[in-house]
């Protein structure tokens, strides 16, 4: 149900430029109302979002360890997995966000012969993981070349390293290949395994959809079904530049995969995919394990009703006295 | 409820399926799953700590649990409240991906096969209703979103689920976005303190620790009493008078141990530990009776809690004048003490860093809290050679070591216990790499879960370690399992009783009491459990 839902949303997303791109009247609806509104929202949102989220405050400094920490100066300890300083910290943060350092940790748990408990490696999930989100960010970076003219020497670096092998009319760019694969095991295995499809929601099938139409739209226009990449590139550069122009013969494809792409933007700062911005300020992360050292501030403590210890001598001094304990009342003096 | 009610091999039957229905639909049936939750808090314990309580006894069986007719608004308030205190919360409300990755890293679920302990869906629980409330998806889509509304049965789902969490973050170390499940279980336990919902082996021990200073409710004389006790039996053991200082002012040191050291076993046998080893070195130290007590047991229950009872720690410091606090072996108070005591205490200017006596060495480590671990404390007394110790005399013990949950993930003190363990020690054997240090598994009874009536759950969760300790009697011949926590020692002789039978379970301040070569002692011939020592056997 929650699979139909998002397939079918992907289709309505398909359908109306599909019908949109054959009213010239609409072009430049879809070719650039909808692209700025989109990265208005993408922008405004994502900023507004993480304003939300830096005004709640850090009561506490709750790292999550994953190694020794700093305590005598003989026993070695583990500086990225138990930060003590904040050049620590910034390391942990950039082995998480650069290299998945949790996600890498990934085991999988089987019963074998009755009664052994295994924990079998598994780095399926970071493998596709990582794969995925470094071809799309070199994938983006690609795209620059239709956006900048001349094309950025980096761009153009990153095309020749990326389409290295030289296979295929056009080349092939081997971040294709592996970007659909990612995405493509990603998907499948919210869909085949059991655990995956209990917990997964129409919000965790949509993005992946979205992604894989985006990047199919892509392909078929880069390898099957030719474009005018003049007319696409004049908009891009415009569109920048904010002078944007709508080709008059761009295919309905492209403005399928131009919509998509909105659709991505405009969906971002409300979806899951706000994780890109919330890695950074996750406090069992982003804190040093150097709780008994430097304080930490909690900026609502405020007092309780504690039991003070004169209260606990008022109840017990006679058996405190009885036990041969000191007091520090003289409570036989009152009584008299 | 007892061990023998159950069956091993029958309980390690898991069926890892996920069933057909929606998770988003709650059904918890409570009578068929007698031995997986706790009995309520009783009202007298609530009364004590002016806390909220139904207006009637209830347990989570009956239909109607008394709440008061706005609980859903005192839920929602609260919940909005601790979204902007927490940006653990309002974060990982937000960002979860559903990847899985945690899944089946929680004991309970590894243990259990209930897909509703995968730590995923355990926060999505929350999270239904969060967004529900604070997003817009969730109010238009409801369901196709993930989206419920906070109704009795999901909160009857968050009692069930949210008293089925230790609170051990090992899900935590996995999360590619570090979402901390003990967070999620914490903020929802309050919202349900809140309108009344809380269970007893939480409060009764908070009320105790609130009034005497200690979970069990032990009155000054009965500290006194055990001290009395256990320096008479160390009489025996090592021929000579131990003395322990008691409430005694003008002490260089303050020393807290969870309370069930003095009265439960094994944890006895720490204790005894601790004072051989204070005698041979001569330390300047006391304990407490007003602050008897380094469990919180106020963590399981709110943040409140801890402050409530935390503000001992440092009030006893300073009345008793001591220069710095000395902590001993448990795991959850260390939890407490490392990553919340000063910051809701206060600085202590006038406390001085801890420095060793003996070695002179400081602990720049802790020169904010004021407050070190006896293992460091110990670790460094070896290694500067102050104290001597025959590890043969621990030949008849083949140990491993059980990270406890808090120390290992929420302070990385890792080495430091293996180090003494090996000094102690000639067979330290290690538990396989994935259930140890940073990975290591809960006892299964953790956060307050340690009571009878929740036995078949303990047992579950505590399957990983159990099988893992098995692995390591089976194939390295170990006999006593090692830990740093009171509540591992009371909890983890069932466990291993049954998934890994004939394994002990000991602390590590055991075993260097049994090692240590005191100053002209007479020749020993028992350990501190009263066991003939094994090279007297030989002769």
């Amino acid at each position: 149900m929650k699979l139909w839902f998002s397939l079918f949303v992907l289709a309505v997303l398909i359908v109306i430029p599909l019908w949109g791109a054959n009213i010239p009247g609409l072009r430049p609806f879809f070719g650039i109302v909808v692209p700025y509104a989109a990265l208005a929202v993408f922008l405004i949102g994502f900023i507004l979002k993480v304003i939300k989220w830096s005004k709640s405050a850090v009561p506490f400094k709750i790292p999550t360890v994953g190694g020794q920490q700093r305590t005598l100066p003989w026993i070695k300890r583990a500086r990225l997995e138990s930060p003590f300083t904040a050049l620590e910290v910034i390391g942990r943060m950039a082995l998480e966000i650069l290299f998945f350092r949790s996600l890498f940790r990934n085991t999988k748990v089987e019963i074998k012969e009755g009664d052994k408990v295994i924990y079998g490696s598994n780095k399926y999930l970071w493998l596709a993981g990582i794969a995925f989100h470094y071809c799309f960010l070199v994938i983006l970076l690609r795209h620059f070349k239709y956006f900048v003219d001349p094309t950025p020497g980096l761009v153009i670096f990153l095309q020749n390293m990326d389409n290295f092998f030289q296979i295929g009319l056009p080349l092939v760019y081997i971040t294709d290949i592996i970007f659909l694969a990612a995405v493509g095991y990603l998907f499948l295995r919210r869909l085949f395994d059991g655990r995956m499809r209990y917990i997964s929601l129409a919000s965790d099938y949509f993005p992946l959809l979205l992604i894989l139409g985006i990047g199919t739209t892509g392909v078929l226009m880069r390898y099957f079904i030719k474009v005018d990449l003049i007319g696409i590139k004049a908009l891009g550069v415009g569109f920048l530049s904010l002078k944007p122009v709508v080709p008059e013969e761009v295919s309905a494809l492209f403005f399928i995969h131009l919509f998509l792409v909105s659709t991505l933007f405009a969906y971002f700062p409300f979806s899951k995919l706000m994780h890109m911005a919330g890695v950074f300020l996750s406090p069992t992360r982003n804190l040093a394990n150097n709780n008994r050292a430097k304080w930490h501030r909690n900026p609502w403590n405020y007092p309780v009703k504690v039991h003070t210890y004169e209260e606990y001598e008022e109840e017990f001094h006679k058996l405190m006295k009885g036990a041969g304990l000191p007091l520090d009342k003289d409570y036989a003096e009152e009584k008299k | 409820m007892s061990v023998e009610l159950f069956k091993s091999e029958e309980l390690i039957k898991i069926n890892y399926q996920p069933p057909k229905q929606d998770w988003l639909d709650p059904a918890v049936d409570f009578a068929a799953k007698k031995g997986n939750w706790c009995y309520s808090g009783v009202l007298k314990s609530l009364k004590y700590l002016d806390l909220p309580h139904t207006p009637v006894k209830w347990s989570a069986a009956d239909e109607d649990w008394g709440l008061p007719e706005n609980w859903r608004d005192i839920i929602l308030d609260g919940l909005r409240l601790r979204l902007e205190r927490f940006r653990t919360l309002r974060i990982f409300m937000d960002i979860c991906v559903r990847c899985g990755a945690c899944a089946d890293k929680c004991h309970f679920y590894i243990g259990s096969g209930d897909p509703k302990n995968m730590p995923v869906l355990r926060a999505e629980l929350l999270r239904s209703v969060y967004r529900r409330e604070y997003t817009l998806a969730g109010k238009l889509m409801g369901k196709m979103v993930g989206a419920r509304d906070l109704t009795l049965p999901v909160l009857k789902e968050w009692f069930y689920y949210f008293f089925q969490c230790t609170e051990c973050r090992r899900c935590s170390i996995f999360c590619p976005y570090g979402i901390d499940t003990a967070e999620i279980t914490m903020i929802v336990r309050e919202l349900m303190a809140e309108v009344g919902i809380s269970i007893d082996w939480i409060v009764t021990p908070v009320a105790n620790s609130f009034r005497t200073g200690n979970h069990l409710g032990v009155q000054p004389h009965g500290v006194v009493d055990s001290m009395e006790f256990a320096a008479d039996d160390l009489k025996e053991i090592i021929g000579t008078e131990v003395e322990v200082p008691i409430n005694k002012k003008g002490a260089e040191i303050l020393f807290i141990v969870p309370s069930a050291d003095y009265f439960a076993e094994p944890h006895y046998y720490t204790l005894l530990g601790y004072l051989v080893l204070f005698k041979e070195i001569g330390l300047d130290y006391t304990f407490s009776t007003y602050a008897s007590e380094g469990g919180n047991f106020g963590l399981f229950h709110s943040h409140e809690m801890i402050k409530r009872l935390n503000a001992k720690t440092y009030a006893e410091a300073q009345r008793l004048g001591v220069k710095w606090i000395l902590g001993g072996e448990c795991g959850h108070m260390w939890r407490v003490y490392h990553q919340y005591m000063c910051t809701m205490q206060g600085e202590q200017g006038n406390l001085e860093t801890p420095k060793s006596p003996i070695t002179g060495t400081v602990f720049e480590n802790a020169k904010s809290t004021k407050m070190i671990h006896i293992a460091e404390f110990t670790a460094d007394l070896i290694r500067e050679g102050k104290i001597k110790l025959d590890p043969s005399r621990n030949d008849h013990w083949i140990p491993t070591y059980h990270d406890s949950c808090n120390p290992a993930r929420a302070m990385g003190l890792l080495d430091e216990p293996r180090y003494i363990i090996n000094k102690c020690c000639n067979k330290f054997v290690e538990m396989p790499e994935n259930t140890i240090r940073e990975f290591t598994f809960c006892c299964g009874s953790g956060a307050g879960l340690g009571t009878d009536e929740n036995l078949e759950m303990r047992l579950r969760g505590g399957l990983p370690r159990g099988n893992a300790v098995k692995y390591v009697r089976d194939n390295n011949n170990v006999n006593i399992l090692l830990c740093m926590c009171a509540i591992d020692k009371a909890t983890l002789p069932a466990v291993c009783d049954f998934w890994a039978k004939g394994v002990e379970i000991g602390g590590v301040h055991e075993m260097v009491g049994n090692a240590l070569i005191m100053t002209g002692e007479a020749e020993r011939t028992k350990d501190l459990r009263g066991n003939l020592l094994k090279n007297k056997e030989d002769k």
